[in-house]
């Protein structure tokens, strides 16, 4: 193992990643079967089973899931600096693509043309997340508990945007965590007390 | 001092953010509207943006807005505090993932934010569609009900025809072309 091999790996990491990022549209999951091609079959650094737990991972854990996958897979192939560089090379073209449009984007928009496709682009945008939304219940827990929270949440949210209350939707997020783990301690601590009183 | 503001903004963006892009959309909009950064309008323009270029959704919001709110030295900032806290925590975990994840407390806290999350983006959008369809509440602004209807309509007729969601960017064109012409008209 000399130094030449790290380089080159680290080199490899950012193109590979840089690669994955310029060419998924949209972000979030349509990048996972890119980094599975890439990682998995093309390049072996991560297994099958391991791409599967990424994912799991990725999704409970906050933060976009590619810079998960890529810090994940840096870390595994060359530590903190591969993590680094595998991090370093998904964020590069989302930024300076993005970075480019931020400079000119209000004067583009000071075309009529362009102007009347972005009013119909923002109704697309409000459909895709809706969009977003029902697909997310179709892969939820099928439980009462997931449906009470999930519907509390949709209320609470309405109100906050229709009659503009100042209320964070971080706040509502952890207040439904912490009423789940107060359930789940209140439900533990039942099964418990149930089973000393079956063997008394 | 918007930096500070940009920094800590974003950091909550990338530490509450849970499954993807949009999930993140809720929160984007909380920081964005309280800072006043962005309006409503200019937001979803930079969904859609965010949707239409390479890269996680993330991170071309953050760039975004640090670049239009304060220049190059925003948006690279901005970039950093959406990526840093989900490089934290892989990191963090790597030593002991397995067993953190499958802790049952932090299961409990996930079982209750998960659904959460959904009902919040599901709101998110629930409210943009109906906000776009109806002006100021009670008038409808027919043009925007019309390029609803259309798009829905081709949504539906695609996933039916090809048993395939039609994907973010293919429904952007759409809603662009369909746009140019609808509000083109008198």
């Amino acid at each position: 193992m000399g130094d030449a091999n790290t380089t080159n790996l680290k080199a490899s990491l950012f193109l590979s990643f840089a690669k994955i990022s310029l060419f998924t549209f949209g972000g979030g999951y349509a990048m996972i079967p890119l980094i599975e091609a890439e990682c998995v079959e093309k390049k072996k650094w991560i297994t099958h089973d391991e791409m599967m737990n990424i994912t799991v991972i990725a999704e409970s854990t906050p933060g976009p899931i590619a810079i998960n996958c890529a810090t994940y897979v840096g870390y595994r192939q060359a530590g903190l600096p591969g993590a680094l560089t595998a991090t370093f090379g998904i964020i590069l073209p989302a930024f300076a693509v993005i970075y480019l449009i931020s400079l000119v984007f209000t004067d583009f928009l000071s075309l009529t043309l362009i102007a009347n496709a972005f009013k119909g682009i923002k109704i697309a945008v409000g459909l895709l997340i809706v969009n977003a939304g029902i697909t997310m219940i179709k892969k939820m827990h099928k439980k009462a508990f997931s449906y009470a929270i999930m519907l509390t949440s949709f209320a609470v949210m309405v109100c906050v945007n229709i009659f503009s209350w100042r209320v964070s939707s971080v706040y509502i997020m952890l207040a439904a965590g912490l009423v789940s783990l107060v359930m789940s301690t209140i439900s533990s601590a039942k099964a418990h007390n149930n089973e000393k009183e079956a063997e008394k | 001092m918007i930096y500070l503001d940009l920094l800590l903004g974003f950091l909550k963006v990338g530490c509450f953010s849970f499954g993807g892009a949009y999930s993140a959309i809720p929160l984007v909009r909380d920081v964005v509207l309280s800072y006043g950064w962005l309006n409503d309008e200019q937001l979803t323009y930079l969904i859609a943006v965010s949707e239409s270029t390479p890269g996680p959704i993330m991170v071309n919001m953050a760039t975004f807005v640090g670049s239009t709110q304060a220049g190059i030295s925003g948006s690279i900032l901005a970039t950093f505090a959406v990526v840093l806290p989900s490089f934290a925590v892989i990191i963090v975990l790597m030593a002991f993932l397995e067993t953190a994840l499958k802790n049952k407390y932090v299961q409990a806290i996930l079982r209750g934010l998960k659904p959460s999350i959904i009902g919040i983006i599901l709101a998110t959008g629930v409210y943009m569609v109906l906000r776009n369809c109806l002006s100021a509440g009670v008038s409808v602004d027919y043009k925007n009900l019309i390029t609803t209807i259309l798009l829905v309509g081709i949504m539906l007729a695609y996933q039916k025809v090809t048993k395939k969601q039609l994907s973010p960017i293919m429904l952007i064109c759409f809603s662009a072309c369909i746009g140019a012409v609808v509000y083109g008209l008198p």
